[in-house]
C-alpha cells in the first residue's frame, strides 16, 4: 500500500489524541503501568538471581555436597523435611580423601552443627556450632585473621579450642584481646585458638556469627552424635566434577554395602554447586515469569479501557466517520484509521512505560548496590522488544471491535448524527 | 447521458411498517447540466439525492450512471463510485475540525486508487478555483462560514468529479455569502461541470437551469427554468 496513505492515517490519529491529550493520557495509564510493571519485575528478578547465583558461586562451582538420605535430584533434601539421617559418618569423609577412591579432591569438609551458648565471664552469646575438619579453609575459604585454624592433630585429639566467627568475637570479647582465652561451653572450657575474618552473609549462611571447632569434639562433647548432617568436597578443576560425582556415589556405595547401582538404593544423595545452581535458577525463572504474567494481567485491563476509550471516540465522531464514507472512504479505511489510532494510544503507552520502567529499574540497582548487594543493572533489549509488541498487539486487539464497528456505519446515517 | 433513472422507488421497512418514500421515479439528467431537485421536507428529495450520490441504493427500478447499470453495487464499489464520480457539498460544511484547509480539500483524494494523482498541487489549484488561495495553511475553525461553504466546494472538486451535489448549500449562510456561494457553482457549471442542486427553497432554485419538483415521493413538475438568476458577486440573495 501506498506510504503517503499510512502516514497520513498516523498523522490523523496523533492529531486526534492530541486533541483529547488528558484523556488519551489516562487511557494510555493501564498500559503505562502494565509495560513498566512486567520490565521491573523483570529486572528485579534478572538482579535478585544474579545476586542469589553470585552467592552461591562464592564458593566456586566446583564444590560437590553430599547428604544424608537419598533424595530427588532436583528436590529437597530428605533433611529439610526434618527426618535426621545417619547414614553419613566421619569415616566416609575419610575414605573419600583417599586418592584411589577419588583421585580430583583437594579437601573434605564434614559437617555437624549445632546451637548453644558460650560464656565468657559476664559475657554470654547465643550462636552456632559449625563441627568441621581442619582442611574446611581448602573447601569454603575464608581467612583467620588472629591466631590460626585447628589442625589435624587437633581433630584426631579431640581438642577442645574453638575458632570464633567476627560477630561472635565481637559480642564476647569487644575490645579485649580473644586468642588464648577460655570460653565455657556445655560447662566445659575451650581455648580460642583464632578468629575468622569477616565474611558477611554468603548463600544465606551468616558466616560472621558462628564458631568453628573440631568436628570430633563437636560430635563427642557437644553434640553427642557419631553422624554427619553435611559433607563438601572440593574438586580440583570443574572438568572432574561429574566424574568426582561419580566416584564419591561408588565409594559411599561400597562403604554403605550397596550393590544396586542405579542409585534407588542409596541412603546418600550427592549434588554438584552445579546442580544447586541449576536448581535455583529454575526457581528464579519460574518466579520471575510467574510474577511477570501477573504483571501482564494489568495490560489486558488497560486493553478493556481502550476499547472502552475507542468505543467512546467511534460514537463522538460518528459524523467524521459519515464524511469519509461520503468522500469515498471504504470500510477498510475507516477500520485502519481507529485501528491506527488504538495501537497510537497503546504505543505511546508501551514506550512510556518502557522508560519508567527501566529508570525504575535502574533506580532499584542503584539502591541496592549502595546497600552494597551484588546487583547488576541490565538493560533487557528483549524486555523492550516485547513490550512494544505486546502494547501493539494490545491496540490491534482491543482496538478491533471498535474499529469494525465505525466501518459498518451507515454514511447517511452517520452524517445525520447530532 | 449521465443520469438515467426508471421509476426508482425507495422504500424503509421498519419492523412490520413499510415507508414508501420514492414512489417510481423516472428521468434524465445530461452531462452539464443544472438541475434544482426541488420540494417541501419530507418530499424525498434528500432520499433521491442520496441514491444518485451512491449513499444509498435504491429498493426497485433502474438506474444507470454514464451508461453502467449501477442499481445494484456492494458497500465498497459505491465508495469507489462515490470517491470518483461525486463531489458532495453539505450544509452544513462538514469539514475536519483541528485541520487545515489544504489537509481539507486533499482528503477525498486519500481515498483515492490512483495515487499518482499530485495532491497538494491539485488542491491548491481547487482552493484558487474558489478563491481561498491566501487560506491554506488556515485551520477550519478560523475562517468565515462563506469560506467554509467554499473549502466544501473545492473538496468537491478535487477528484474531477462527473456530477456535483449540492445539498441545500447555502442553508447555514448569510446572504451574501449564498450569493458568493451560487455565483460559483454557476461558474463552475458554465465551465462544464454537471451539478445537482438540492434545495427547499424556490428563489435559490431558480438558479439552476431546470428544476425537478417533487412531493411526497413522486415528480409534480420538471421543467426549464424560464427566468434564471444569476448570482452576481456583491449582491445579495432575495
Amino acid at each position: 500500500m501506498n506510504l503517503n496513505y499510512y502516514s497520513q492515517l498516523i498523522k490523523t490519529a496523533f492529531r486526534a489524541l492530541n486533541a483529547t491529550r488528558r484523556r488519551s493520557l489516562l487511557t494510555m495509564l493501564g498500559i503505562i503501568i502494565g509495560v513498566s510493571a512486567v520490565i521491573i519485575i523483570m529486572a528485579i528478578g534478572a538482579g535478585a538471581q544474579s545476586l542469589i547465583l553470585s552467592q552461591v558461586q562464592t564458593f566456586g562451582s566446583n564444590l560437590v555436597g553430599v547428604l544424608p538420605g537419598k533424595s530427588e535430584k532436583n528436590g529437597p533434601p530428605a533433611s529439610v523435611i526434618g527426618v535426621s539421617i545417619t547414614t553419613l559418618t566421619l569415616d566416609d569423609a575419610e575414605a573419600l580423601r583417599q586418592k584411589n577412591n577419588a583421585p580430583y579432591i583437594t579437601a573434605v569438609a564434614p559437617f555437624t552443627r549445632g546451637v548453644s551458648t558460650l560464656t565468657w565471664r559476664e559475657q554470654k552469646y547465643d550462636t552456632s556450632l559449625t563441627g568441621t575438619s581442619y582442611d574446611y579453609l581448602g573447601v569454603e575459604g575464608g581467612e583467620v585473621t588472629e591466631g590460626r585454624f585447628f589442625t589435624k592433630e587437633e581433630e584426631t585429639g579431640i581438642a577442645r579450642v574453638l575458632v570464633l566467627g567476627s560477630t561472635v568475637r565481637e559480642e564476647l570479647f569487644g575490645q579485649n584481646e580473644a586468642v588464648g582465652q577460655v570460653v565455657r561451653l556445655k560447662n566445659a572450657g575451650y581455648t580460642v585458638i583464632g578468629v575468622m575474618a569477616a565474611r558477611g552473609t554468603v548463600a544465606f549462611q551468616n558466616y560472621d556469627d558462628q564458631v568453628f571447632l573440631p568436628i570430633t569434639t563437636m560430635q563427642r562433647n557437644v553434640a553427642g552424635v557419631r553422624h554427619l548432617g553435611l559433607l563438601r568436597a572440593k574438586v580440583d578443576s570443574d572438568e572432574h566434577v561429574d566424574e568426582t560425582v561419580k566416584d564419591i556415589e561408588a565409594t559411599l556405595r561400597e562403604r554403605h554395602n550397596i550393590t544396586d547401582a542405579s542409585g534407588d538404593s542409596d541412603d546418600f544423595s550427592v549434588r554438584s554447586a552445579q546442580d544447586a545452581l541449576n536448581i535455583l535458577t529454575s526457581i528464579t525463572n519460574g518466579l520471575r515469569f510467574f510474577l511477570a504474567a501477573m504483571a501482564a494481567l494489568s495490560l489486558l485491563v488497560g486493553g478493556i479501557g481502550i476499547m472502552n476509550i475507542m468505543l467512546i471516540r467511534v460514537v463522538e465522531r460518528t459524523r467524521e466517520i459519515g464524511l469519509r464514507k461520503a468522500l469515498g472512504a471504504r470500510r477498510f479505511d475507516i477500520m485502519a484509521q481507529f485501528l491506527v489510532e488504538a495501537v497510537a494510544i497503546t504505543l505511546s503507552g508501551g514506550i512510556i512505560g518502557i522508560v519508567v520502567g527501566e529508570v525504575l529499574s535502574f533506580i532499584i540497582a542503584f539502591i541496592a548496590r549502595q546497600l552494597s548487594y551484588e546487583w547488576p543493572f541490565s538493560f533487557s533489549l528483549l524486555a523492550v522488544i516485547l513490550a512494544v509488541s505486546v502494547s501493539v498487539a494490545v491496540g490491534l486487539l482491543f482496538g478491533l471491535y471498535p474499529a469494525a464497528k465505525a466501518s459498518k456505519l451507515d454514511p447517511i446515517e452517520a452524517l445525520r448524527y447530532e | 447521458m449521465l443520469i438515467r433513472i426508471e421509476d426508482l422507488t425507495k422504500e424503509y421497512i421498519s419492523g412490520e411498517v413499510v415507508t414508501k418514500v420514492l414512489h417510481g421515479l423516472s428521468f434524465t439528467i445530461d452531462k452539464g447540466e443544472f438541475v434544482s431537485i426541488m420540494g417541501p421536507s419530507g418530499s424525498g428529495k434528500s432520499t433521491l439525492m442520496h441514491i444518485l450520490g451512491f449513499l444509498d441504493r435504491a429498493s426497485t427500478g433502474k438506474f444507470e450512471f454514464e451508461g453502467q447499470d449501477v442499481t445494484a453495487l456492494s458497500d465498497d464499489e459505491l465508495a469507489s463510485f462515490r470517491n470518483e464520480k461525486i463531489g458532495f457539498v453539505f450544509q452544513s460544511f462538514n469539514l475536519l475540525p483541528r485541520t487545515s484547509v489544504l489537509e481539507n480539500v486533499k482528503l477525498p483524494l486519500l481515498y483515492a486508487k490512483d495515487k499518482s494523482i499530485d495532491v497538494t498541487a491539485r488542491a491548491k489549484k481547487v482552493l484558487d478555483m474558489v478563491g481561498l488561495s491566501h487560506r491554506l495553511n488556515y485551520f477550519t475553525n478560523q475562517i468565515s462560514g462563506g469560506e467554509k461553504q467554499r473549502v466544501a466546494i473545492a473538496r468537491a472538486l478535487i477528484n474531477k468529479p462527473s456530477v456535483i451535489f449540492a445539498d441545500e448549500p447555502t442553508g447555514n449562510l448569510d446572504s451574501k455569502s449564498g450569493t458568493q456561494v451560487m455565483k460559483i457553482l454557476q461558474d463552475l457549471n458554465e465551465a462544464g461541470n454537471t451539478i445537482i442542486l438540492v434545495t427547499h427553497e424556490t428563489y435559490t432554485s431558480e438558479h439552476a437551469k431546470r428544476i425537478v419538483s417533487l412531493r411526497d415521493g413522486n415528480i409534480v413538475t420538471d421543467e426549464l427554468v424560464t427566468h434564471r438568476r444569476f448570482a452576481k458577486e456583491g449582491e445579495t440573495l432575495k
